[in-house]
C-alpha cells in the first residue's frame, strides 16, 4: 500500500514535466496591456503638460528655460507605471512599452528628458499658459515658469530674462533633505 | 566591475532576508512569487531566510516610513559583513507616490545604502529574477537614462539672451 501510493505519486510528478522557467537565460516577453516603462515621443508631444499634471506620483516636471524651450523631465525611480499619463495625451505621445527589465545600480538610469520647441503668442510673443487660473497672478507672471520639487509646485516666478541663477536653483530634481531620526 | 567583486565575495549561494519597511504587500508578494517552483530561484542557490544574521542579501520592499527607519537601520546593521542590499519596488527605489508625506523617508536609498534598484509597481517576478542576476554578472543592464530633443530648434536661446545681455550694457554705457 506505502509502495503503490509513492509509485502513484512519482506518476503525479512525473506527469507535467518540468516546469520551471529558464529565464534570464531565455526572453519572456511581458503579456499584452502590460505596463513597462513608458516611452516619449518627441515628434507627437505638443508640451501641455497635461502628463504631469495628472501624474499620482509626480515625476513628471515641466520647466520653461525660456520662452521658446520646454524641458520635460521623467524621475523614473519613483514612477507606479499606472498609465495615468498614457490615458491623459492628447496626442498619444506617450505609450507604455513593455520592457520591465528596469533593474539597475544607480536611480539616474530610469530617467528620460525632453526637449520641446515651443510655438508662442504672436501677439505677447509668451507660450501660452494652462495652469494659473488666478487672474491677478496672470498679471503679476511675465516670463517663464521652473518646476522643481524644491518649491513644490509649479512655481509663479517671473523674469524678464532666462535668469541662469534660477535656473541653477532649480536644476537639481532633489527632494530637500530631512534630519535623520 | 562590481560585477566581478560581487563574484568574489560571494562565492556561494546568496542567502536572502526579505524585510518589508512598510509595503503594501504587493512587492512581498511578488517575491514570495519567485520561490515558487515556477520561477524557482533557488537554480541560483538562494534561500529565503528568517534572521538578518543568517542572511548575505537584504531585500528592502517599501518606502521607508518613520516607525521602520530604526529597525530597518538595526536588521541592516545586523547582516554580516559582505553584504547587498535590494531595493524592490518603486517605493524603495524613490519613494513611489509618498515621496514628500512626512511619515514617509522618501526611498530606502534615505535609510541604508542601496547597491540595485528594481523599479516597477510592483516589479515582475521576471524583473526581480533580472535584478539579482544582474548582480551575479549573469545578464547585462539594459536602461540608460534618455535624452530626447527636437532637433528643429533654430536658435539657441542661451547663446541669444547672452548675446543680448551685452549688447544691453554696451547701450546702458551708451546713454550716459
Amino acid at each position: 500500500m506505502w509502495l503503490t501510493s509513492k509509485i502513484k505519486q512519482v506518476f503525479m510528478v512525473a506527469k507535467p514535466g518540468v516546469v520551471t522557467l529558464q529565464y534570464p537565460f531565455e526572453p519572456r516577453p511581458a503579456p499584452e496591456n502590460f505596463r513597462g516603462q513608458p516611452y516619449w515621443d518627441h515628434h507627437k508631444c505638443i508640451g501641455c503638460g497635461g502628463c504631469a499634471a495628472h501624474c499620482p506620483a509626480r515625476t513628471i516636471l515641466v520647466r520653461d528655460l525660456c520662452q521658446e524651450l520646454r524641458v520635460m523631465v521623467y524621475d523614473g525611480s519613483r514612477c507606479t507605471y499606472c498609465g495615468r499619463c498614457a490615458d491623459v495625451c492628447p496626442e498619444d505621445a506617450i505609450t507604455m512599452t513593455a520592457s520591465y527589465e528596469l533593474a539597475t545600480g544607480s536611480k539616474e538610469d530610469v530617467n528620460e528628458t525632453m526637449e520641446l520647441f515651443m510655438a508662442t503668442c504672436q501677439r505677447c510673443g509668451r507660450c501660452y499658459d494652462h495652469e494659473i487660473t488666478n487672474a491677478i497672478d496672470r498679471m503679476s507672471r511675465i516670463g517663464f515658469k521652473y518646476d522643481s520639487l524644491e518649491m513644490r509646485a509649479v512655481v509663479p516666478v517671473s523674469s524678464e530674462q532666462f535668469d541662469m541663477k534660477l535656473y541653477e536653483k532649480t536644476e537639481k530634481i532633489k527632494r530637500p533633505e530631512k534630519a535623520g531620526e | 566591475m562590481l560585477a566581478n567583486l560581487i563574484k568574489k565575495a560571494f562565492p556561494r549561494s546568496l542567502w536572502v532576508y526579505h524585510c518589508n519597511s512598510g509595503a503594501c504587500n504587493g512587492c512581498d508578494i511578488e517575491i514570495l512569487n519567485v520561490l515558487t517552483p515556477y520561477y524557482d530561484i533557488e537554480r541560483f542557490g538562494m534561500k529565503l531566510v528568517g534572521s538578518p544574521r543568517h542572511a548575505d542579501v537584504m531585500l528592502i520592499s517599501g518606502a521607508v516610513t518613520r516607525p521602520t527607519l530604526p529597525i530597518v537601520k538595526k536588521a541592516y546593521e545586523a547582516i554580516p559583513a559582505p553584504k547587498l542590499v535590494f531595493g524592490v519596488g518603486s517605493c524603495a527605489v524613490g519613494g513611489g507616490c509618498w515621496f514628500d508625506c512626512y511619515n514617509v523617508t522618501g526611498g530606502a536609498d534615505k535609510a541604508v545604502p542601496i547597491d540595485y534598484y528594481i523599479p516597477g509597481c510592483p516589479p515582475r517576478p521576471e524583473a526581480i529574477i533580472y535584478g539579482v542576476a544582474l548582480a551575479l554578472g549573469l545578464v547585462e543592464k539594459k536602461v540608460a537614462p534618455i535624452e530626447l530633443k527636437q532637433m528643429e530648434f533654430p536658435i539657441d536661446m542661451y547663446e541669444r539672451n547672452k548675446a543680448w545681455e551685452e549688447r544691453n550694457v554696451i547701450y546702458e554705457l551708451i546713454k550716459d
